[in-house]
């Protein structure tokens, strides 16, 4: 499928005039997949969504059905989903559209999975700067409450659901998968040590699965069109290579940065970082070329100028060096811009939202920052670079010194920076000048 | 005399149903009160934990650890405004902003002016990179957003 001949899926109501009412949704055809559902038998429709090859959409691209099936078997009482609507990553905003705009879709992609997973309670857990998402999924669920798409015997059918919107409290680290566990019941959200994976011992110590907003808006999509129609979408399986497991679907990327036209668009997975700039976001701004390109989120490192015609499926960024596709949030970074102030603001919000449990992120960030703040202060040593580099080799999930992948996330902008523009950050502190961004100081 | 107002026992109360533990209504809590009160100060820490049955250790642990929720010593201004200083804002002017407003309004990210009507903060990524530079104010986000804007808008929630 060209990218001329496709329609938007995931954000084909966005616009229509109550897009957001039960009415509407629908008047389009909503909930006719839930009806679906809810006729099959649940491990039918984990194996229909396991067959259509949808990978979550949260960041670590875990393909989804497989992740139901790590639920026991024989499960006596309660198994919990939680909804990972705590969006933070830099560049990313997609769940909020999908939420503002299109909020049924979500929620009939909760009701399925539930429905799926066999869980009677789900919790959405929804970070608090998101107000306006917060009344709108509010007056949705009032709606499918009245409308028997929630409660007791949903549609006339023996299953009941239960929805309860979770606020958080503006902490990154809820967005890890135990982060958020912890947090939803009440603590620190201090990352679990795994095993125990969640759907072994999650929430409130039972069996749980966190998906993605966006991963749930696509499934009532794949249960009404079927897997295959999903597979026709996106890159397929590299046959070279037995652990790649594809990238189907379509897919929001999120344009940010030094664009003439930054936003949202929903594309067939694996468009190259160049079209997307160039022929959905209007180009680079005021006539100057990309230095950096950031291929989703912060987290994951940054491209250069010739790495561009990256494929942004799943397996793409990796190529290039960077941590991997992430929440497909591309941040483009102008050659009029300074390497050095980039990475200091990548490495300044790590340090403010590690949670300090584990110690080699806790100070790998807090001091990559006081190195950088030297250095745009002109009192850096051509040293620095390598002590960075130490840095971020030795933080994280990757080389086994953390409990979760957040000082990976601040090791990887580190790398791809110092690696890709090592001359930059020579000049810079051979130079001794001070940066004349006015970054504000002070990371806590 | 009680800290915490009728509504936000209610509030509370009506939290307790949806989990399997009391705890996890410790979120939901500090909430209301913080929304209520401008902070949560010591003795709300008490009666909460009272109401959950933790201790209020457990409240002041988990209450602490986000950023978010303010002291009795600290607490916040009428209005809340948020500015987002994370990378794709600051590409489009987000700290200039944050610095220019820290200026006009004669405070450091983290204060509250004077007369008690506005506290300004720093924000890590507001989710709204479409529209950078952005702003919170309490919770509604606004896009595309110049020190104008923003005081325009404040002033007119004063």
């Amino acid at each position: 499928m060209s990218d001329s001949e496709f329609k938007p899926v995931l954000l084909g109501r966005v616009g229509r005039p109550n897009s957001q009412s039960l009415e509407s949704y629908k008047a389009d055809g909503g909930y006719k997949a839930l009806a679906k559902a809810l006729s099959m038998a649940n491990t039918d429709v984990i194996e229909t969504v396991k067959a259509s090859g949808l990978r979550g959409r949260g960041g670590a691209g875990f393909p989804t059905g497989l992740k139901w099936t790590f639920l026991p078997k024989d499960i006596n009482g309660p198994v919990y989903l939680c909804i990972n609507g705590d969006e933070s990553e830099p560049g990313t905003f997609n769940n909020r559209v999908l939420i503002e705009e299109d909020p049924h879709q979500v929620l009939e992609g909760i009701v399925i999975s539930s429905y799926a997973t066999r869980t009677t309670t789900a919790y959405f857990y929804l970070r608090y700067e998101y107000g306006r998402c917060y009344r709108t999924l509010k007056a949705a669920i009032d709606e499918m409450y009245a409308n028997n798409l929630l409660g007791k015997n949903i549609l006339g059918s023996n299953y009941s659901l239960d929805i309860h919107l979770h606020r958080g409290a503006c902490a990154y680290i809820c967005g890890e998968e135990t982060g958020l566990i912890e947090s939803l019941e009440g603590k620190r959200a201090w990352p679990r040590i795994k095993p125990p994976f969640p759907a072994i011992e999650g929430a409130f110590r039972r069996p749980t699965v966190v998906n993605n907003v966006e991963t749930m808006a696509c499934i009532p999509h794949i249960i009404e069109r079927g897997p295959e129609w999903f597979m026709t979408m996106g890159i397929p399986k590299d046959p070279n290579n037995p652990r790649d497991a594809g990238s189907y679907g379509p897919k929001l990327y999120c344009i940010s940065g030094h664009v003439n036209k930054p936003g949202l668009v929903e594309l067939p997975m694996g468009i190259t970082a160049r079209e997307l700039i160039d022929k959905h976001a209007g180009g680079v701004w005021k006539g100057r070329k990309a230095k950096a390109v950031v291929p989703g989120g912060i987290s994951m490192g940054f491209m250069t100028e010739k790495e561009l015609d990256t494929p942004l499926d799943f397996a793409g960024p990796g190529r290039v060096g960077c941590l991997g596709l992430g929440t497909a949030a591309v941040i483009v970074i102008d050659d009029h811009t300074s390497m050095v102030d980039v990475l200091y603001n990548a490495c300044r919000f790590f340090a403010h939202e590690s949670c300090g449990q584990c110690t080699p992120c806790r100070e790998g960030t807090a001091w990559s920052t006081k190195i950088l703040e030297r250095i745009r202060d002109g009192r850096g040593k051509l040293s620095d670079i390598d002590l960075l580099l130490e840095i971020s080799s030795s933080i994280g999930t990757i080389p086994g010194s953390t409990i979760c992948g957040l000082a990976d996330g601040a090791a990887w902008p580190m790398k791809t920076a110092i690696n890709k523009f090592r001359p930059e950050f020579e000049e810079y502190i051979k130079s001794g000048r001070k940066s004349e961004s006015r970054q504000l100081a002070g990371a806590h | 005399m009680s800290e915490l107002s009728p509504n936000a026992k209610q509030v509370i109360e009506d939290h307790i149903g949806r989990y399997p533990s009391k705890q996890a209504v410790t979120l939901p809590a500090l909430h209301v009160v913080q929304e209520e009160r401008g902070c949560v100060s010591n003795k709300a820490m008490k009666e909460i934990a009272e109401i959950l049955e933790l201790s209020p250790a457990q409240i002041h642990d988990t209450m602490s650890f986000y950023g978010f929720f303010r002291t009795e010593e600290d607490p916040l201004g009428k209005t809340r405004v948020w500015i987002c200083r994370s990378l794709p804002c600051m590409l489009r002017g987000g700290e200039e902003l944050l610095a220019e407003l820290c200026e006009r309004w004669g405070i450091q990210p983290g204060g509250t002016t004077a007369d008690g009507k506005i506290t300004l903060e720093l924000a890590e990524c507001l989710g709204a990179c479409d529209g950078a530079p952005c702003m919170l104010v309490n919770d509604e986000l606004t896009l595309r957003v110049t020190a104008d804007d923003v005081e325009k808008q404040v002033r007119g929630v004063k």
